[in-house]
């Protein structure tokens, strides 16, 4: 187990290379100057778009600024901005503590309510709340993210007034429970579906009537014997979804007015602002490889059967 | 639900009744405890007064910092502010006089000095302030910011420190209205604790204005209070402002109607349909110091040619601006009639109609004047722009079908997209273009040289037309020369004449600010920057 950990974690070191030299240079590709960009639609200043490109190491050649943001990284240095001159941390410390609390509530939510409908749904399959809970998944998979969030915002924010319309403090739970269940409950739908599929099929399994059979409780087949085995099919796909939570709030915070990480990456693509770009698609690629791991280790915990050698 | 919105209505009255109160009483002290909530976008530079270029710093520092002279949000006149008077008998020399008793918010006491080290620091190359450019009539400016290279000089020459209230400016060569252009925020003195501890004042930023920063955290709010202590006229009648950060304006629209905010200044495009239903007469709409145009690339000789005057005139003639704006814009822009902005006011130097019939309508007299001057170049016009902000790909389109139509010869107008700002100005700041391109220009200054020299004069900083034209440049430096305001606002338009006549580039629209607020809060008004006059506004 350990030296599967161990040789897992150094397989994560070339396709952290990898990834950020890929990234680093579709930035560079993009058309346009970021610098003179600074200047909006005034004449930029030559002798000054020099003096930032050289405190900024710009006017290297591409190998060598790839090679110092290299070793920058390695130190915990993540750059500097081209507007405003600030530290490329300080920004992602601003904002990744707020989308990691909007994403790690979506999850519970998603966790909780999706696995809760799809136990039921798998268990009573065939009945009125099997066919309730498909329609309701199906509904909400097919309603684009942005309507609901305009809608909800609308309806419990302007109309009923339960909760504020938009987000005046990101760092505010209370404030973020309403984009938390926006964001999470296209994962939701899909949780509760796999859950059902997985649950219905291992209801048929020997194992369950030995565990019948045994005159074990109701309560503690489910749990323990049906869900467990049930599980490995939506722990894969919480593993991705977790990453997918954080990257691609872009449009719920952009609703919400969270001032998160998609928030920050999109500002920055308009802007070209390289190394917040790199920077934040390097902390996503890092969480989603944790996650992945962490995925691949849960399946032994679940399944005794999977060992890893 | 029914008895809440009876309560709901009583309140509202009640609200309006108090407003109305509080504007009848004329004794109402500027101390009021009411705060303003006000929509900000966060702005991209740190906030300095020499490198903040855009609108969103511009509140802060309009709040926060009084100059040498502040232009008047109703008349567009440069007032003196902190300048008890500014003199010269050369056009070159001035001798700059400073009132007695303005002090920072943290005591420290306004003085020459902190006026010629605040030009100083924001001339200086080495501190890569936006606004260097400025300065740059001031004497010594290119050893301080040459255009390549490392600087020579710490400090400019043409800046003398007199006395603890008098410093004297020489410029490069005449300009007689230089004294106007010190309104703009980039002039403003900066206190000692600038230069000492310059990370802590960023944070903070101290200034001399009605207003001090109480609270700033990037990305999220400032809180800015009035300031007890500040003797100059224009109090602040709030208790203080909150700006909070939207990144998107339909969520600050948003807010507003729900209560939770009672000020914005950038009204969503979409929700310019329900706006008066929405806010009623709580909202403004007026032209700013914005003027959109379509330029031609006179480096090119197919736009260049004799006769081509007669095209380029042609092209203007055949473009609906009247319905154009009405459709797309909800009346949010005014179609053009001159090459300055109705912001500028007639003192300063706007003329409505002084484009004349080149800038009217007519299908007719477009295509004849084509035909006359030698039809388009390859039978085809192909229009450039950025497309990814402000509805350009829509607007474009609609100039195209209009002069499609004008022409009648199927789809010789067509548009050439591109997809981001940074490409398109790469494009047109390497004289790269084939055809006509869009140009939005938004004056640094209420003063109708701004919107001509950068422009369209030779070797003008802007010139991305490269239009050249002797006479034009002749009555320009004239007028920079004459010594009364008004003579020298003729000789401008003198100048503006013969764009009308030559068209190097095409006046569309002046774009409007616009902005709306709550019942909370009256007297709101936008001055010709299109930022909110903060001070002015009152909460019920």
């Amino acid at each position: 187990m350990g030296r599967y950990v161990a040789r897992r974690l150094l397989q994560m070191i070339p396709v952290f290379i990898g990834t950020t030299l890929l990234i680093f240079l579709m930035v560079n590709v993009l058309p346009g100057d970021p610098v003179a960009a600074l200047w909006g639609d005034k004449p930029p200043d030559p002798a000054q778009m020099a003096i930032i490109r050289k405190d900024l190491g710009l006017d290297l050649p591409l190998w060598q600024q790839y090679l110092n943001y290299l070793g920058g990284l390695l130190q915990g240095d993540f750059g500097t901005t081209i507007a405003g001159n600030r530290p490329v941390l300080d920004q992602m410390t601003d904002a990744f503590p707020v989308s990691i609390r909007l994403g790690l509530m979506a999850f519970t939510f998603e966790l909780v309510l999706g696995l809760f409908f799809g136990v039921l749904a798998g268990v009573k399959r065939g009945k009125v709340i099997d066919t309730g809970v498909t329609v309701f998944t199906l509904m909400v998979i097919s309603i684009p993210v942005f309507v609901l969030g305009l809608v909800s915002q609308q309806v419990f924010g302007t109309q009923l007034g339960w909760v504020s319309p938009n987000v005046k403090d990101s760092m505010d739970m209370a404030q973020l429970v309403l984009p938390a269940i926006v964001l999470g409950s296209l994962s939701l739908a899909y949780v509760a579906r796999l859950t059902r599929t997985s649950i219905a099929e291992n209801a048929r399994a020997d194992y369950m009537r030995t565990a019948v059979a045994k005159g074990l409780p109701q309560r503690r087949i489910v749990s323990m014997h049906l869900l467990r085995n049930s599980l490995i099919p939506v722990v894969t796909y919480l593993g991705t979804d977790i990453g997918a939570l954080m990257a691609g709030a872009v449009v719920t915070e952009g609703i919400f007015n969270v001032q998160g990480v998609g928030q920050l990456l999109f500002e920055a693509l308009a802007r070209r602002e390289g190394s917040i770009i790199v920077g934040i698609v390097t902390v996503f690629v890092l969480i989603y490889l944790l996650a992945n791991l962490l995925v691949d280790l849960l399946y032994a915990v679940l399944d005794p059967r999977i060992r890893y050698a | 639900m029914r008895g809440a919105t009876h309560v709901k209505w009583a309140v509202c009255a009640v609200s309006v009744a108090l407003a109305a109160t509080a504007c009848g009483g004329s004794s109402s002290g500027g101390d009021g405890a009411g705060i303003v909530r006000s929509s900000w976008g966060d702005p991209q530079n740190p906030i300095e007064p020499a490198n903040t270029n855009e609108v969103q710093g511009g509140k802060v520092l309009d709040m926060v910092f009084r100059g040498l002279k502040r232009y008047d949000p109703k008349t567009g006149e440069a007032e003196n502010m902190v300048a008890e008077k500014i003199d010269t008998t050369d056009q070159q020399n001035f001798t700059v006089t400073l009132k007695s008793g303005w002090t920072f918010s943290n005591g420290e006491k306004v003085t020459a000095k902190s006026f010629v080290d605040a030009w100083n620091y924001g001339a200086h190359v080495d501190n890569k302030q936006n606004n260097s450019p400025f300065f740059a009539n001031i004497e010594g400016y290119d050893q301080v910011h040459p255009e390549s290279g490392k600087a020579t000089a710490k400090t400019m020459s043409g800046l003398v420190v007199k006395d603890a209230r008098t410093f004297t400016v020489k410029l490069n060569e005449k300009f007689s209205t230089w004294p106007e252009t010190l309104g703009y925020q980039a002039f403003v003195p900066l206190p000692q604790s600038f230069f000492e501890d310059h990370e802590g004042w960023l944070k903070k930023p101290v200034g001399n204005g009605p207003y001090t920063v109480e609270s700033y955290t990037k990305g999220s709010s400032m809180k800015l209070r009035a300031w007890d202590g500040y003797k100059g006229p224009d109090k602040a009648q709030n208790g203080g402002v909150d700006l909070v950060v939207y990144t998107d304006n339909n969520t600050a629209y948003t807010d507003l109607m729900a209560g939770n905010l009672d000020l914005v200044d950038d009204v969503p495009a979409k929700q310019l349909k329900n706006v008066k239903a929405d806010l009623g007469d709580r909202y403004i709409n007026q032209p700013a110091l914005i003027f959109q145009s379509v330029v031609f690339p006179m480096y090119d000789d197919r736009w260049n040619k004799p006769g081509m005057e007669k095209v380029r005139k042609g092209l203007s003639m055949a473009i609906n601006r009247e319905e154009i704006t009405q459709q797309i814009y909800q009346g949010t822009r005014t179609p053009a009639t001159d090459w300055t902005s109705p912001a500028l006011r007639e003192k300063g130097g706007y003329q409505e109609g002084l484009c004349g019939d080149a800038c009217t309508y007519d299908p007719k007299r477009a295509k004849k004047l084509i035909e006359e001057g030698g039809g388009l170049p390859g039978g085809k016009v192909q229009f450039t722009s950025n497309v990814d902000t402000g509805s350009h790909r829509d607007w474009l389109d609609a100039v195209c079908n209009s002069i499609n139509n004008a022409l009648g010869k199927g789809a010789v107008c067509t548009v050439n997209p591109v997809g981001t700002f940074a490409d398109f100005k790469n494009q047109m700041a390497g004289y790269k273009m084939t055809g006509p391109f869009r140009s939005g220009w938004q004056a640094d200054y209420p003063l109708i040289q701004n919107f001509l020299q950068p422009l369209y004069a030779t070797g003008g900083s802007s010139n991305y037309g490269k239009f050249e034209n002797k006479e034009f440049d002749r009555l320009i430096s004239e007028a920079n020369k004459e010594s009364d305001q008004a003579a020298a606002v003729a000789k401008f338009q003198d100048a503006e004449k013969i764009l009308a006549d030559q068209m190097p580039a095409i006046p569309l629209w002046y774009q409007n600010g616009s902005a709306g607020w709550s019942d909370l809060v009256s007297d709101v008004q936008l001055n010709q920057f299109s930022v909110p006059v903060y001070d002015q506004i009152k909460v019920s």
